[in-house]
């Protein structure tokens, strides 16, 4: 597609300074994402997997604009939004909405519902108060919510209805894109199940895109796409959902993916078990990040970083010993 | 749409606000709460109907008749110069309940104003905390003696000089509150929503404040009312004049032997009226919150 993506994001850095003492010394770093690039096109799904502390949060988060990045180009719709101070954000904010990951702390609890849904809706002012309240209780029917369900406050929902709540608040200024963080994980499974198909159906519906950042693979790979897996603040691997499901070119990305539950009972788990723990994003390791736990590392990979390369059509990844065709960061 | 499992529940009831319900359901559970309360009410109106109690002048002085003990015609006795002690009593309820309740009024509006604002502008934190810590580290009864040595003893400086000692908590209070629900992903999500900053505050960061303020209130009006009484009896407080639980006991402190019902009656309303208010608040606080420390 030539269009302009909906989301582009280029060599995106967030370091995190550790002050200590007294005089607050700027002591060390954390390197929570460290160079990240991907584009996301209108209607589509991203998938962003990567283990705990991996620096998927941050990256929803800096795309958000709702912590500053320390380098790189954040491009919504083909303008540049990394750099704009928080007033001049605003008018941004219609077309890039977001849904948690737990629906109990992302709902005021002294709001009804029908109130926390008109927030955006207020906030930029589309319509009368009564066009608004209209446009709620369609947004209501349209999560799987009743009308009558409007004047209640969030602890009378359950954790499913409240993520259909959180939903709808998403939906309600028409965004292009929502930044879904780890938007099912709270929920247990068939309703897990419901949430997704509904994210989908909407998805059909409205055309919207989603930056879908989850931990769990089986999720991931009914939602999205395309993947874009995370290591230790920086993207190993980025490809077409079936490509990467079917041949994961990078050692993580395969290490990570066998650990996926297979539902056949006959079926032999072939995992391939990590030595190690994660290394500090404090300090992380020269080279390669996943060096100190990849079994084929190489001299060159403890020193020398891995550039993005396009292993197959479509198919990128960033490891030394998967020649590719070098693509810009 | 087709409707979901987890979209069906029980049948609409009246929705009420969460605050509310709970201080309903809390009240029902703790019945020493309900005592506090009423036992507070009773002196409330002890207060506001002081003239109508048989009471008679508090002020007025009879030579003649002083000192008498408990009776029929002098319920609670009459102190050295002959005024009568139950009227002295009731009426000094007016004054110690007026510092109480205005105390904690005062104290909890300006500790809020600048409790949101230090928790919401980050560089104003470190001076506003600073001064606030100086404010902490003197006691607050010695701190309200240095402030009345600088002003004249009248019931209006009482009140402004206990604020200023209740105010640092308040504000500690709200700025820890505000610290930690900015923080909340329904804060960050209207950020995200576009709404603009007078109105997260005003919408998201306020009324989550509003019930432990409402237990600390409560703390603080007993505080208060302490205060009051401490500072009239060192003679500090109240104009002598006015007639106040600490001041009457003041007075009668040096005929403590031969007439102990002259600290005797003002002692118990004091013991009650700040009993009743502790009590109240603990069971807020119950209600509202139970991981809300005491002494925040």
């Amino acid at each position: 597609m030539s269009a302009t993506p909906v989301l582009a994001v280029k060599n995106l850095k967030k370091h995190f300074p550790v002050r200590r003492g007294v005089f607050s010394r700027l002591s060390a770093k954390v390197y929570a994402v460290d160079g990240i690039s991907f584009t996301i096109k209108a209607g589509e799904t991203l998938g962003l997997v990567g283990e705990s502390g991996c620096g998927k949060s941050t990256a929803g988060k800096l795309i958000l604009k709702l912590i500053e990045p320390t380098a790189g180009e954040i491009h919504l719709d083909g303008a540049r939004i990394d750099q704009l101070p928080r007033a001049d954000m605003r008018p941004f904010r219609q077309d890039l909405q977001v849904v948690f990951q737990d629906p109990y702390s992302s709902l005021n609890p002294r709001m009804r519902a029908k109130d926390i849904v008109a927030e955006p809706m207020e906030n930029f002012a589309r319509g009368s108060k009564a066009e608004i309240e209209a446009q709620v209780a369609t947004l209501f029917e349209k999560v799987g919510l009743r009308r009558d369900q409007m004047i209640r406050f969030p602890h009378e929902f359950s954790g499913g209805q409240r993520q259909r709540l959180v939903i709808a608040r998403a939906l309600a200024l028409r965004p292009k894109l929502i930044v879904c963080d780890e938007a099912v994980s709270a929920l247990d499974v068939s309703v897990q199940a419901q949430v997704i198909n509904l994210l989908a159906d909407l998805q059909r519906d409205f055309g919207v895109a989603y930056l879908f950042i989850a931990h769990d693979l089986a999720v991931v790979e009914h939602i999205s796409h395309r993947v874009a897996v995370m290591y230790l603040g920086r993207i190993v691997e980025l490809a077409d959902k079936r490509s990467l499901f079917a041949n994961p070119q990078h050692p993580y990305s395969e290490a990570l993916l066998s650990a996926v539950p297979v539902p056949d009972p006959t079926a032999k788990p072939k995992r391939i078990i990590l030595q190690g723990d994660v290394p500090s994003p404090i300090r992380p390791p020269p080279g390669c990040h996943f060096h100190t736990r990849c079994p084929y590392a190489e001299a060159r990979c403890r020193t020398e970083t891995p550039l993005m390369r396009e292993v197959a059509p479509g198919h990128f990844a960033a490891c030394h010993l998967r020649p590719g065709r070098a693509v810009e960061s | 749409m087709a409707v979901t499992a987890d979209s069906i529940v029980k049948p609409a009831a009246a929705s009420r606000s969460p605050t509310w319900t709970r201080i309903k359901d809390a009240l029902r559970r703790h019945p020493t709460a309900i005592l506090g309360g009423i036992v507070l009410l009773l002196l409330i109106g002890m207060a506001i109907f002081a003239p109508y109690l048989g009471t008679v002048d508090p002020q007025a002085i009879s030579p003649v008749r002083r000192l008498r003990k408990p009776s029929e015609t002098y319920w609670f006795g009459t102190d050295m110069l002959g005024r009568d002690v139950y009227s002295r009593v009731v009426y000094g309820a007016r004054v110690s309940l007026t510092v109480g309740l205005l105390v904690a009024l005062f104290a909890t509006l300006i500790g809020l104003a600048i409790g949101l604002v230090t928790g919401f502008v980050r560089w104003l934190d470190g001076i506003v905390m600073r001064v606030m810590d100086g404010l902490m580290s003197i006691p607050g009864v010695l701190l309200a003696i240095a402030l009345m040595a600088l002003t004249k003893a009248s019931l209006e400086n009482v009140i402004l000089a206990i604020t200023v000692t209740e105010v640092p908590r308040v504000v500690r209070l709200i700025r820890s509150l505000v610290l930690t629900l900015r923080e909340q992903p329904y804060v960050e999500a209207a950020i995200a929503s576009g709404t603009r900053t007078p109105r997260i505050l005003v919408r998201h960061i306020l009324p989550n404040t509003i019930a432990p303020l409402l237990v600390q209130a409560t703390y603080i009006c007993a505080s208060a009312m302490l205060t009051e009484a401490i500072l009239s009896f060192l003679g500090a407080g109240t104009p002598p004049n006015i007639p106040s639980w600490g001041n009457i006991m003041a007075e009668g402190r040096s005929l403590f032997q031969i007439a102990n019902y002259l600290i005797f009656f003002p002692g118990i309303c004091l013991s009650l009226a700040v009993l009743s208010v502790n009590m109240l608040g603990d069971g807020l606080r119950d209600a509202l919150d139970p991981r809300l420390a005491r002494n925040m």
